[in-house]
Parts: structure tokens; C-alpha cells; sequence
């Protein structure tokens, strides 16, 4: 407790988030610069500041006062509205999710639901923008982003619920508290990969950034944005990379708990879970920066008929060996070789897909 | 009351065509190239290829200009393959006056020509890596060498990007005296490079994915559309200017012609990929054979006055099939100069290859035939 009144305790915990977050995502686009920079053999930002340091302060500083445009047909409400239904999901999902054993505002009971019940609702606001934008590239992209976003959800729900079965809650903290010996990624590495992808997929990263690709869309939803209501997408899409990696951090790689056990205190709780997140932030944007992106049908199939399936398996196998009573290793080992069936199987299909076929151009002058 | 229920909609959803129009700004259209695309949802049910904002009479200007002058136009006709476009000019040139090139002149130009084809594929490795969804990965790669490349093309001849160093009977001056040493650096560090740009891309699983058996393309189909250069050896056909009617002195130097097996997207990669170690090749064996001597023909006048004549000049450049056709009636100038454009060619197939495949595929299949489009509107 940080104050008496439990409203007022609640009310700083909001502020503190409130600006710790948005400060966090200022870092990240920096860090973000600078990692892609290095993989792609440049400094990246060196001029403003030290080592280019203030150069997301200048970056926030230009979008705050750039003019805010909006397309004289662009629908008014849709459009003005969209940033909104995006960027307020991805901030409730805040609310339960604990950076340290007390770091949270509240501790809801079914948090884990909560966080993935709330944060599927911002797929509308990228509906909104591709409608209201009155924009062809922006409605193929608010096409592309419901098809893609809904898809991944369920893969995504199905291997934290996979996480909540082994853990016997939905509560974060107990969820992590079960972890004290253990991380969960052991014994269960078949939905941490299809939380890796699924995770990937929601943040419309690379190899997923179907939604907003630059080559074909040119951002799709986002591309009549300008000023301070593109940076709330863009703010949205860097606090989802935060929800997601602690997320992931709390579930699958022991949170706080794991190695140190829960009584390490403050000091000792946020660093680990620093550490962890940000090992997922730095894969996400490693895996930008060397992988191209997927076309819309292979991505929905590779959803549909890999993850899918093999989240549903997942669950299976937990069920099977919860129900027996069987060892844990045995579920470690199971839900292990089912990763790497999962694994070959794509691997084969990536390579399949460009088995030779027939050309397919008609004789020339049939079609002109 | 009972409640009354209605049927919803028997037939199906009534869904309408989109027109979506590509270009002439947009990321994956290479300059300003312009297609209409119709799509049913993600699949383009027509394409209407709109080319011309590039076009500035390239041709016609020729005409006024004497025929050093008129060299400059095909730098910026073809401006990724400069040196290539070049040596096509001053070869129907000399083809036509009967000029004997020296030794040492031929040996520069063929050394020039194969790293600036090298540094036009390095372009399009860049580029469709882009089109594919590199976020710059690969740009990057392919352009720190490329760089070099043009930090020795400006050693040699003062600009970066516009040459005119190729002159009818030679080459305008001689090169640097540590010129072998220089490009044997640049061999070097593009032979490096090179293997870069193929562990990022060549075995990457989301690019094997993407691009093989995406528009696929016959032998006989590429011949009937004319197209030539990458795009055709892709298809398996084995013709290379350079081999098949060998200019210069390409008949001393001994390479391979890569050949792709289905002519798709992933083939035409992998070609190019081949060519830019093929031409290292040939300019290691060019460093090697290099004489001493003079860099001009000689004999020639302040003014160039062709015979009465025509004729018609083709040469290998890194887009395919480059031509010019001089006509002279003796005077210092052109009475008419023609370019044959291979991108032309190549992009008036285009609409044929992308119809019935998906966007993305259609972004990555106009970025796999690395077109320029000046050399395209001229």
C-alpha cells in the first residue's frame, strides 16, 4: 500500500504508470533506433544529444506540434475516434499487470484474462482508422489488421490458457508466485513459441507487419495520420511491446520469482523482470531487423493450421497428464517434442511452398 | 404477438472491385512507375501499367548534340547502369566511323563496366529486399558496398553518378596510377560483402517462401515478350550478349552464365546474385591482363563526323538487352538515335504475370524486374 485510502492508493499507482509508461515507450523508440541501427551496420541516431540520446525527445517534441490533418472526406467521428480505441485498451491493460510482487495497481483475480480480454479490443480501432480514413491503402490495411489481429488472438489465449492450467490461476501474482522453482517455459516450450509468434503477430512486427507494410500499404491503417494522433498509434504499438514482453516475462520466464525466489525485495525484483522483458523486447526487434514479411494468405494458414492446432495439443497434453497426476517432467517432455514436431513441420512447409510449378503466364498477346 | 422472423440475404454478399492506384509516389514503384491495380480483397483481378513521368525526349535531344555530347544522355537514360549504357553509345559509334579502340581502353571499360553492373545489382538487392519487407536490412548490406564501388568511379572520373568517361575511340582520360591496387580493395570488400547479403537473404525461410514459385515465367514466354538480361536466364535460357555475340574483349575472359530453373521471383534473385560473382571474375581476370599504352584512338578530330550510315549496337547491361540504333547522314551529329530499353520490354509483361496473384506477390514480382524507369520513358 502507498497511502491509507485504498482510492487514493489506487490513484497513485494510476499516476505512476501513467507516466512511467509513456516515459518507457520515449526510451524504446530510441533503443529500438539504435538496435535496428546496429544490425543494419550504422550508428543509428548520433546527433541530437549524446550518442543521439535526445533524439526521441526531439522526435516526441516534432509530433506534438505537427499539424494534426484530416482528410476533408475522411469520416469525422471514425477517424478522430480510432486513435482513441486503440491506445485506451492497450493503457487498461496496465491496470493488473505487475512489474514486482506489489507493482501493480490492482490485482485483479482473473488478471491474465482481463489483460487479453481488454487488449483484443483495440483490433477495432485499427478497423475504425482503415474505414474512416476514406483511404485504399488504409481500408486494405484495416482489412489485413482484423484478419490478422483476430486470427492471432486465439492461438495467443490458447497458450496463456495453457500457462493458467499448469499454474492452477489466472491471477499474475500466484501465476508467478508457482514458478518459484521452475519457470513455466520448461515445462511448457510448446506455448511459449506460440506465444512468441502469436505475440509477434499482435504487434504487427516483423515477419507480421501484414497490417502496415510499407511496400504494399504504406501503413496502412496509419497512412492519413499525422502529428499527435499517429504517435498515439505509434505509443499504442510500443506499450503493447512493453504488455507483451513483461507479460512473457511474468509466465513463461518466472517473473520476480525465478531464480532469486520472492523475498528479494524491490531491488532486487524489478532489475529481474527489467532483465527479462527486456530480452523479449530485443528478439522482437532483432527478428525486424532480419526478417522480411510473410504474404496475408501464409499467414493466416501458418495461424490456422500450425498454431492453432498445436495450442490446442498444448492443452491437451496438459489436461492428460494434470488429470493422471503424472510428473512434470513428463509434461515438459511432451509439450517438447511437440514443439519440435511443431517447428518441422513449418520448416517444411516454408520450403514446400516453392516446389516448382508450371508457369503460369498465357501465350503472349491473350491477355492485352 | 408472434414474433416474425426474416430471411437475411439468400444470396450471397454483393462485393464490389477496388480500384487501388500504385504509384506514381509509392515505396515499392522504383521511381515514379504508376500501375492501377483492380483487386478482388488481396488478389489483383487486373493491372493497367501507367509509365511516362520520366520521359524527356532523351532520344530527340541526342540529335542536337555532336556525338561526345549526346554521351551524357545515356547516363541518365540508364542511371543505375551507367557505364554499361555507355559502352553501348561509343560502341555503335565506333561500329559506325570504324575506330580501333587500344588495348588498354577496351581493358578499362570492361573493368568499369562489371562493377557498375555489380553496383546496379547491389541496388537491387537492396530494393527488393525492401519490396520483400527487410526493413533496410539488406539495403544497408548491399549499399555499404556500393559505396565503394562509386568512391572508385569518382577517383576515376569526378562524379558519383553521371560519368561520361567512355568517349568514341577510348576513354576520356587515363586512370589513377594505383588503379589495379584500388580495385583489387574494391574486388575484395564486394566479394565479402556479397557473402553478407547471401546469408541474409538467400536461405531465409520467409524469403524462400515469399518468392519461389511466385510468377513464374517460361522460356517461351520471355522471348515472345522480348524480355532479356536476369529476367530470361532466370527461365533457364542461357543467353548472355557477352557470350552469344561477344563486344569488346569479352571473348578473353572466362566466366559463367547463371541460369535459374522456373523462372519465378526466387530465381532472378538467386541469377543476379551469380552475375555480381561472375563479374568479379571477369574484372580480377581484366586487373590481371591490363596493359600499358595508350587510352585514345588515334587520329581523331576536335569534331567527329560519322560516314553516312546506320547502325545498330547491343550490348549486355545489368537490366538486359540494351540497344541503340544510329542513323548518320555525315554530319557531327545524330540524325536520329533509337534506345531499345530493356525494363520496357521486361514491364510491358507485367500485366500478364501479376493478374490473378495476390498484391504482395505483384509488389515483389515488379520488384524482381529491377526496372528503371528513366531507361524505361527515356
Amino acid at each position: 500500500m502507498i497511502a491509507d485510502n485504498p482510492w487514493l492508493d489506487g490513484l497513485v499507482r494510476m499516476g505512476i504508470v501513467a507516466v512511467a509508461v509513456p516515459l518507457a515507450v520515449i526510451i524504446l523508440t530510441y533503443v529500438e533506433r539504435k538496435v535496428i541501427g546496429r544490425l543494419q551496420m550504422r550508428l543509428g541516431p548520433m546527433r541530437v544529444g549524446p550518442y543521439g540520446t535526445l533524439q526521441a525527445v526531439a522526435d516526441t517534441i516534432k509530433l506534438l506540434t505537427k499539424e494534426d490533418l484530416r482528410p476533408q472526406t475522411a469520416d469525422r467521428w471514425t477517424f478522430e475516434l480510432a486513435p482513441f480505441v486503440v491506445v485506451v485498451p492497450v493503457f487498461l491493460a496496465l491496470v493488473t499487470l505487475p512489474f514486482t510482487a506489489e507493482g501493480m495497481v490492482r490485482d485483479l483475480g482473473l488478471g491474465l484474462f482481463y489483460i487479453v480480454a481488454v487488449s483484443g479490443v483495440s483490433i477495432v480501432g485499427f478497423v475504425m482508422a482503415g474505414w474512416g480514413s476514406d483511404n485504399k491503402y488504409a481500408l486494405l490495411g484495416g482489412a489485413r489488421a482484423a484478419a490478422q489481429l483476430i486470427s492471432y488472438e486465439i492461438p495467443l489465449v490458447m497458450a496463456v490458457l495453457a500457462v493458467a492450467m499448469v499454474g492452477q490461476s489466472l491471477n499474475l501474482v500466484e501465476l508467478v508466485d508457482a514458478q518459484g522453482r521452475v519457470p513455466f517455459i520448461v515445462w511448457q516450450p510448446l506455448a511459449f513459441v506460440i506465444f512468441l509468434v502469436a505475440g509477434v503477430a499482435e504487434l504487427y512486427r516483423q515477419p507480421f507487419d501484414i497490417p502496415v507494410a510499407d511496400s504494399e500499404v504504406v501503413g496502412g491503417p496509419l497512412v492519413e495520420y499525422s502529428g499527435i494522433r499517429w504517435s498515439m498509434f505509434q505509443m499504442a504499438e510500443f506499450v503493447n511491446l512493453v504488455v507483451i514482453s513483461v507479460l512473457g516475462a511474468l509466465i513463461f520466464l518466472g517473473g520476480w520469482n525465478w531464480p532469486l525466489g520472492r523475498e528479494v525485495g524491490l531491488g532486487l525484483q524489478l532489475p529481474l523482470i527489467f532483465v527479462k522483458a527486456s530480452a523479449f523486447i530485443i528478439l522482437f526487434m532483432w527478428v525486424r531487423g532480419s526478417l522480411p514479411r510473410l504474404r496475408i494468405d501464409q499467414m493466416m494458414a501458418f495461424c490456422w493450421q500450425v498454431l492453432l492446432p498445436f495450442a490446442f495439443l498444448q492443452i491437451i497434453i496438459n489436461g492428460w497428464v494434470l488429470v493422471y497426476d503424472w510428473p512434470d517432467w513428463v509434461l515438459g517432455a511432451l509439450s517438447g517434442a511437440a514443439t519440435l514436431a511443431a517447428g518441422y513441420l513449418t520448416y517444411r512447409a516454408a520450403h514446400q511452398m516453392g516446389e516448382p510449378v508450371p508457369p503460369r503466364l498465357r501465350r503472349a498477346g491473350s491477355v492485352l | 404477438m408472434a414474433t416474425e422472423y426474416r430471411v437475411p440475404h439468400e444470396k450471397e454478399l454483393e462485393t464490389i472491385d477496388v480500384n487501388v492506384n500504385v504509384g506514381p509516389q509509392h515505396p515499392a514503384t522504383h521511381g515514379v512507375f504508376r500501375m492501377v491495380l483492380t483487386v478482388d480483397g488481396e488478389r489483383v483481378v487486373d493491372l493497367d501499367p501507367v509509365i511516362g513521368y520520366m520521359h524527356r525526349g532523351a532520344e530527340k535531344l541526342s540529335e542536337n548534340c555532336d556525338y561526345r555530347q549526346a554521351i551524357g544522355y545515356q547516363d541518365r537514360t540508364e542511371y543505375l547502369g551507367q557505364f554499361n549504357a555507355e559502352l553501348c553509345y561509343v560502341l555503335a559509334v565506333e561500329k559506325l566511323a570504324g575506330f580501333q579502340v587500344p588495348e588498354r581502353a577496351e581493358y578499362i571499360r570492361v573493368i568499369l563496366t562489371e562493377l557498375n553492373r555489380i553496383a546496379s545489382h547491389h541496388m537491387f538487392m537492396g530494393a527488393f529486399g525492401t519490396d520483400v519487407g527487410l526493413f533496410g536490412t539488406s539495403f544497408m548490406y548491399s549499399f555499404r558496398d556500393r559505396e565503394v564501388i562509386q568512391d572508385l568511379f569518382e577517383e576515376i572520373t569526378g562524379e558519383r553518378l553521371m560519368y561520361a568517361y567512355f568517349r568514341p575511340g577510348g576513354v576520356a582520360w587515363d586512370v589513377p596510377d594505383d588503379f589495379r591496387e584500388r580495385c583489387r580493395e574494391v574486388v575484395d570488400v564486394v566479394g565479402r560483402g556479397l557473402e553478407d547479403i547471401d546469408g541474409l537473404m538467400t536461405e531465409n525461410e520467409v524469403i524462400v517462401a515469399r518468392c519461389r514459385g511466385v510468377s513464374p515465367l517460361s522460356p517461351e514466354d520471355a522471348i515472345n515478350w522480348g524480355i532479356t538480361g536476369p529476367m530470361l536466364r532466370a527461365t533457364g535460357l542461357k543467353h548472355d550478349l557477352r557470350r552469344a555475340e561477344p563486344y569488346c574483349i569479352y571473348d578473353r575472359f572466362d566466366f559463367d552464365i547463371p541460369t535459374g530453373t522456373q523462372g519465378d521471383v526466387y530465381d532472378r534473385y538467386l541469377v543476379r546474385l551469380e552475375e555480381m560473382r561472375q563479374s568479379l571474375r571477369i574484372v580480377e581476370q581484366a586487373l590481371d591482363q591490363m596493359p600499358e599504352g595508350p587510352i585514345m584512338a588515334e587520329g581523331l578530330k576536335r569534331t567527329l563526323r560519322l560516314p553516312e550510315g546506320e547502325v545498330y549496337m547491343r550490348n549486355e547491361t545489368p537490366r538486359g538487352e540494351y540497344g541503340i540504333y544510329l542513323v548518320s547522314k555525315g554530319g557531327d551529329k545524330p540524325y536520329r538515335l533509337k534506345v531499345r530499353s530493356p525494363a520496357f520490354c521486361s514491364l510491358s509483361a507485367l500485366k500478364a504475370m501479376s493478374v490473378g496473384s495476390y498484391v504482395a506477390d505483384t509488389i515483389i514480382n515488379l520488384g524482381s524486374f529491377d526496372i528503371v524507369l528513366c531507361e524505361v520513358d527515356r
